[in-house]
């Protein structure tokens, strides 16, 4: 039974309008007053039902509902024989939720949409080298699995054979199709748009990228802020002080009519609805945006942020630097290249240099590997990282030191008067410096420059015009190439030649300085300063460590999300109070308007509180349309 | 202990989470801890002991305060 009205209660509702329908109609054409009392009776009785019962579980277990309140009124008011006003609360309330439930689901369709993008079956091979359907959750790792066109593919693995296209919207937020084929990574959620691909499982389910960016997702629109959490509790003892105060109330004016107004009044809303629904919309279009942001309290904090630091190597420029210019000394002079075949001690230098720098995953190792090309392989033992200048190690029993012009006044090398002209000519033009030195000798001098990121400067401008004030850079290269980059991006504020540990004491500085601070970093060696900034984003180094390390995740590292990221906490921030202010004024209308004026009556409340709801879901389905400017 | 995550249907009030979190708390074997429902994802996450009760058990506590069970996984 109470299942069944449980069930039906949209049915209830259409019975329920029905009946008053039918109850205006006997008073205002067939001028039957009785036909109008029974018909909004049984309105009213039919309508309250599923409330009642809820009301009742409710109390069952201690807890004085919203459904607890309207019950009490609506009986109140039967209780009084005013039938029409019982049955029209009841229909107010019912109308109210279910339109509630439609307009919450808008709201929460962004994010429902994402997660639907999971896969659920998957081809495993069996031992007999056939392919069975098996639900995505008993893939194991290791598993081989078959792919076929406009397949989701089901885990993130390796493909072993075949080759095919992939949209990778899901994970990247581009929507440009990757193509695939043998030795390359493919991540579930993702779809095989054409082709056909045997797969190596991974990583599967929970593990998975798009697992973790969707559990991140449903924590995030759930975490809750302090003032949430605040408001929660509040409206835990909220609703049974209405409760108190409608019966104190009754105990004093013996008025049925103004205490269960007061019910109807009190029924808590907007309040509890509004944070949360500003809150979902806003995820939600960060998702459909390749941004998440994670959960309310991020939101308010970034949204916030008026100082940005960022690290340049791999978040403003590349990442991927070159050698742009070499050059070799020999006796005091100068001379471009890397000189001639023929020269002994430079050849065998240059093959020093490469065994040292092979052993370093440094991206200014790399670009000076890809410049010396191929080279006879040395041994190198004793080697020796000086932080923030380069290394030292012994090849073939010589001392070999590679690195900046700091490693080298360390080492005491002996610079002639040429070599140190062009080094500080180098320096100068905002170049990073790769010097080395054989037995105290420097040979090269290699110029090395990083290119900045295409977008860069335009997204820059945005976070300006979105109210950042300060946009900083730190980086350890030298601090003549930081204010190249600088005067070209138009930042604010630049240091250079800072350590990891430099950069969060920088950071802690400016938070004590009262400030807001963002950090934007490559994720790896930036960890602290990410961990110590109000918000960090994981920049350059994969979807999988932003998701863990950053409060909000850009896919693919897109600097150009970062400024839409920004603008959409703004928007979101803005929205929860809007709710906020919007839901408090109406608590505050109708309590005035039930002190000071005479035609507060209980449908009128229900229909404000009703409407109230509607007014904040609506405020905030705005969200969902936010573009950047 | 088992762990069990429920979507329900899409709730509309943020108390009708208190209501559903004290039924589920109020089932012996349920580790009241572990119990969470959230309002925006509509889901109840619980873990629960195998041998006191079922999932089907968690599923009628939820639907007897007047909440439909969309769907559950238990791992």
């Amino acid at each position: 039974m109470q299942r069944f009205i449980f069930r039906h209660k949209n049915s209830l509702m259409v019975v329920n309008i029905v009946f008053i329908v039918i109850g205006f109609f006997s008073h205002w054409v067939l001028r039957n007053d009785t036909l109008f009392d029974i018909a909004m009776m049984i309105a009213s009785v039919v309508g309250v039902l599923p409330i009642a019962l809820q009301a009742y579980q409710a109390l069952r277990l201690k807890i004085v509902s919203i459904d607890v309140l309207v019950t009490v009124a609506v009986t109140g008011a039967f209780i009084i024989r005013n039938f029409e006003e019982s049955a029209i609360v009841i229909f107010l309330f019912l109308f109210g939720a279910f339109l509630e439930q439609r307009t919450l689901n808008k709201t929460r369709s962004a994010i429902k949409a994402l997660t639907e993008m999971a896969p659920e079956s998957a081809l495993r091979q069996t031992g007999d080298g056939e392919y069975e359907e098996v639900d995505v959750d008993e893939v194991e790792p290791g598993d081989i699995l078959l792919v076929k066109t406009g397949a989701k593919i089901p885990v993130d693995g390796t493909v072993i054979f075949g080759e095919g296209s992939v949209n990778e919207a899901g994970i990247t937020g581009e929507s440009v199709p990757v193509e695939k084929e043998e030795g390359l990574k493919v991540f579930a959620g993702t779809i095989l748009e054409n082709g056909t691909i045997r797969v190596r499982a991974d990583r599967v389910g929970e593990d998975t990228t798009f697992g973790k960016i969707i559990e991140l997702v449903e924590e995030a629109q759930d975490a809750k802020s302090e003032a949430e959490r605040f408001i929660d509790r509040f409206s835990r003892y909220y609703t049974p002080a209405v409760l108190l105060a409608a019966f104190v109330v009754y105990l004093i004016s013996r008025n049925v009519e103004l205490s269960i107004t007061i019910l109807v009044l009190g029924c808590p809303g907007a309040l509890v609805i509004g944070v949360p629904v500003s809150n979902v919309a806003g995820i939600g279009n960060g998702a459909r945006h390749g941004i998440l942001l994670k959960g309310s309290e991020v939101i308010h904090a970034f949204s916030r942020t008026d100082t940005m630091v960022f690290d340049k190597t791999g978040t403003l420029t590349q990442g991927n630097p070159a050698v742009a210019r070499s050059l070799h000394c020999r006796n005091g002079t100068v001379q471009p290249g890397l000189g001639p075949e023929e020269d002994l001690e430079l050849a065998s230098a240059r093959s020093y240099l490469a065994a040292v720098e092979a052993e370093s995953d440094h991206p200014l190792a790399r670009a000076v590997l890809r410049e010396l090309g191929e080279v006879p392989a040395r041994q190198v033992e004793n080697t020796r990282v000086v932080r923030g200048a380069g290394v030292v190690a012994s090849v073939d029993g010589r001392q070999v030191a590679v690195g900046n012009l700091a490693l080298m006044e360390k080492e005491e090398i002996a610079l002639s008067e040429e070599a140190a002209r062009s080094i500080g000519e180098l320096e100068r033009s905002g170049s990073s410096l790769v010097l080395t030195a054989v037995d105290g000798q420097l040979l090269f001098i290699m110029e090395v420059r990083d290119q900045i990121r295409p977008g860069v400067e335009e997204e820059l401008r945005r976070l300006k015009r979105l109210g950042v004030k300060n946009l900083v850079m730190l980086s350890g290269d030298n601090q003549g190439t930081v204010d190249v980059v600088a005067a070209e991006l138009g930042l604010t504020e630049v240091h250079g030649n800072m350590l990891p540990e430099d950069k969060s004491a920088f950071v802690k500085k400016l938070k004590e300085e009262g400030r807001t601070v963002t950090f934007v970093g490559d994720g790896i060696n930036d960890s602290p300063s990410l961990a110590l900034a109000d918000i960090g984003i994981a920049m350059g180094s994969g979807t999988d460590v932003a998701i863990e390390t950053s409060e909000v995740v850009l896919m693919n590292s897109d600097f150009r999300r970062l400024a839409h990221a920004l603008g959409l906490a703004k928007a979101t921030s803005r929205n929860m109070r809007q709710n906020i202010v919007i839901a408090l004024g109406v608590v505050l209308f109708l309590f005035f308007s039930l002190i000071l004026s005479d035609w507060m009556n209980m449908s009128i409340g229900m229909l404000m509180h009703e409407g109230s709801i509607l007014a904040v879901i609506l405020n905030g389905m705005r969200l969902l349309r936010f573009k950047k400017r | 202990m088992k762990s069990a995550n429920i979507q329900l249907e899409t709730l509309t009030c943020p108390s009708c989470m208190q209501k559903i979190e004290a039924a589920l708390k109020s089932l012996t074997g349920v580790d009241k801890e572990s119990v969470s429902v959230s309002f925006n994802t509509s889901k109840a996450k619980l873990k629960f002991d195998d041998d006191a009760l079922n999932i089907g058990d968690i599923e009628t506590a939820i639907t007897r305060v007047g909440y439909e069970v969309k769907k559950s996984t238990v791992k």
